[in-house]
């Protein structure tokens, strides 16, 4: 540029450099390398969320087992005494527990994720990551609620005198599920509450529906005939897999219920990462 | 040999739709919207009538930085530097074009984004530092060398709510002073902040560009950074490349344009008026400050008396002068129209951003003002490669002499 002759001063290896093509419509060839590089911001977000919660409350993380614990009294109330509803020879508390377990993990997830985006705009406007980074980040927050609920009910089922049996090996693949039902419904409403705000107040009223047409509150064998109906709702199978794996009460697995669950979460998983890919592009402008 | 390219820009282009991103924010309005432009449609038989007005922020830019040059980014605000930013920082996609870059990217439009009030500096750190591209171990290894820069270490596990803004800023910029990317891309952030802080950031950025390994990209509206950290310079105009060359040439013709005018209509009150407030460019390129200001009166004005006063970026006023107060040394005759001239050669003032306010009146009293009509970016001819920030030593540069008094 100078006309003078540069020494080529200790000069980076070329084909160690990553080279970046920013066009319109966009690479998807970075892009899984960079949310695996940024994986680090998904835990510091996770903790973020976590810390910030919990601040400056007396409780703490004991706020994780409060509503647990109030809707299994109230369900144990009106399904096991006013309704009279069988639970199979378990205690009903435990019954509802592992109901409420899974229940809460989806709707944790799933009202974390579609609203993480709308409450993170100061990022998006100002930095690039991945944005799946931040429905994933919810994740781990559902996650950890749940992780204090679930040692709620081993003591609760030690203290009953039940004894957690080899179905328990099964539990993490459980949770793995529940985890990708609800970020393939997440990721979902995600992009759609950038879009149409609404998504905002439609969320909290699913889940509030979801309560009722999902077996919490009572176990699916006292509706046998109602079985593959239920099992549309893909919740449904998934606590029929949890209690089959917490209450190890000699239930048959529920084969039918759990695959229509993972039918659906590959599905919802799939068709909303795509739609979420191709919102993306436009997060910062609409945001 | 030349420094090899490290980013291309080739024809970006963005567009955004005015109106659509405004109102189309509810699943009610994209229903009646659908609902009426379907209604239209079957009414009328010209089917595209636009809703939506388009806005081009940018257009065909392109350009090239090699490997070690600090580009600075000038224009107006407006012009499309935040949108070039946000696109070569990958928030957003160009409507049309490419970018090629080389090498691990890092932007910091803000100071401390994703800073979390209720977190400690310690917690904030971690996640800046990882919201800005770092990894943890990276964090980990540079921890103590970002505390020590902040100067903030007794107030390491205190939340940052409870922190002065001058806390915030520092513990942010220490972070973002400390990425280690091959390109940086920088925003107007050097605004904020204490001055002598500034100053250290400002050292610490030109310290790495020094290495020649980093290329920089910066916008500012601070012509004495500009001119001080930058090499090359693109100067950009209603959404257009205007020019690119080296920055002191790309500030002067940037400061040339004729943007420094405005002008005005008659007031309904009939009383005389100022039509046109212009600071000459030519003369500001060469480190003068002329202003030209025109006015049109019904009766003649005798003398026409205009005043001027020069005021900082943040107001305050730094000098002012009009005609009446110099007496005999004034004095043209009744006039019912003209352009008066007033000049300062050589202004004693350092680079930084000014305001003019305009008055006009006649021997006795004042009939129209114009305040805060023009605002510019002085360069000064001068340059102190050490001077303290001008918030310390103020605007004014006067001509110091410095001697010894004899024994």
């Amino acid at each position: 540029m100078n006309g003078q002759p540069q020494v080529p001063s200790e000069q980076p290896d070329p084909m160690s450099r990553e080279e970046l093509v920013i066009e319109a419509g966009g690479s998807d060839y970075h892009y899984w390398r960079d949310l695996w590089r940024y994986r680090d911001l998904c835990e510091f977000l996770t903790m973020r969320d976590i810390r910030v919660r919990y601040k400056q409350t007396v409780l703490g993380l004991g706020w994780a087992l409060i509503q647990p614990i109030v809707t299994t009294v109230i369900f144990t109330f009106v399904f096991g005494k006013l309704a009279g509803m069988s639970s199979g020879g378990v205690p009903y508390p435990l019954l509802v527990l592992a109901g409420l377990l899974p229940w809460q993990l989806f709707s944790a997830a799933l009202s974390g994720s579609s609203a993480s985006l709308i409450s993170n705009t100061n990022l998006i406007s100002k930095v690039y990551f991945p944005r799946l980074i931040i429905p994933l980040s919810s994740m781990g927050v559902a996650l950890i609620d749940f992780a204090v609920v679930l040692a709620l009910y081993l003591c609760a089922s030690l203290w009953l005198g039940r004894l957690p049996s080899w179905h328990w090996a099964l539990l993490p693949l459980f949770i793995l599920l529940a985890l990708v039902l609800a970020f393939g419904a997440g990721i979902w409403f995600t992009a759609l509450t950038v879009k149409y705000r609404d998504f905002r107040y439609i969320v909290p009223f699913m889940l509030q529906v979801g309560v009722f047409i999902s077996p919490i509150g009572f176990s699916t064998s006292v509706a046998p005939t109602w079985k593959s109906l239920l099992d549309l709702n893909p919740i449904a199978g998934l606590i029929d897999a949890f209690r089959w794996t917490l209450l190890s009460d000699g239930q048959p697995f529920d084969t039918h219920g759990i695959l229509c669950s993972i039918t659906i979460s590959i599905l919802l998983t799939y068709s909303g990462l795509w739609y979420f890919r191709r919102m993306e592009r436009t997060f910062a402008d609409m945001i | 040999m030349p420094a090899e390219t490290i980013i291309t820009v080739e024809g970006v282009s963005k567009r955004f739709l005015i109106g659509h991103s405004l109102t189309d924010n509810t699943l009610r309005d994209h229903i009646t919207h659908g609902f009426k432009a379907a209604v239209r449609r079957l009414l009328t038989a010209r089917a595209n009538a636009k809703v939506q007005e388009e806005f081009w922020a940018l257009k065909n830019v392109s350009f090239e930085v090699r490997r070690g040059e600090v580009l600075g980014i000038v224009g107006r605000n407006g012009a499309g530097k935040s949108t070039l930013l946000k696109i070569l920082s990958r928030i957003t996609e160009p409507t049309a074009g490419r970018v090629r870059m080389i090498g691990r990217v890092a932007s910091l439009l803000e100071v401390g984004t994703g800073f979390h009030p209720e977190l400690t500096g310690r917690e904030n750190i971690f996640l800046n530092g990882s919201i800005l591209g770092m990894r943890k171990a990276e964090i980990v290894r540079k921890f103590d060398e970002i505390v020590a820069f902040s100067e903030i270490d007794q107030f390491l596990d205190t939340p940052v709510k409870r922190y002065s803004s001058g806390m915030y800023v520092r513990l942010a910029f220490a972070i973002a002073a400390h990425l280690e990317p091959e390109i940086l891309i920088v925003d107007e952030v050097l605004a904020v902040g204490d001055a002598q802080f500034q100053k250290k950031c400002l050292n610490k950025m030109g310290e790495v560009t020094k290495g020649g390994e980093r290329t920089v990209l910066f916008v500012s509206h601070n012509s004495a950074a500009l001119q001080s950290i930058c090499s090359t310079g693109i100067w950009l105009n209603h959404g257009q490349l205007a020019g690119q060359g080296p920055i002191s040439v790309c500030l002067s013709e940037y400061l040339k344009t004729g943007h420094q005018q405005a002008s005005f209509l008659p007031p309904a009150s009939g009383k005389p008026y100022i039509t046109s407030v212009r600071l000459n460019p030519q003369a500001l390129a060469e480190g003068h400050i002329q202003i030209e200001v025109g006015f049109k009166a019904s009766a003649p004005l005798s003398p026409p008396v205009v005043g001027i006063t020069i005021s900082s970026k943040f107001g305050q006023p730094l000098a002012g002068c009009n005609g009446r107060m110099v007496g005999e040394a004034w004095n043209p005759g009744p006039m019912c129209s003209g352009t008066v001239i007033a000049r300062i050669e050589h202004a004693p003032l350092h680079s930084d951003r000014y305001v003019l306010s305009v008055y006009l009146g006649d021997a006795n009293m004042d009939f129209d003002q114009k305040i805060d009509v023009v605002e510019f970016d002085f360069v000064s001819s001068r340059f102190y490669p050490q001077m303290p920030p001008l918030a310390v030593i103020g605007q004014g540069d006067f001509d110091w002499r410095w001697s010894m008094k004899p024994e």
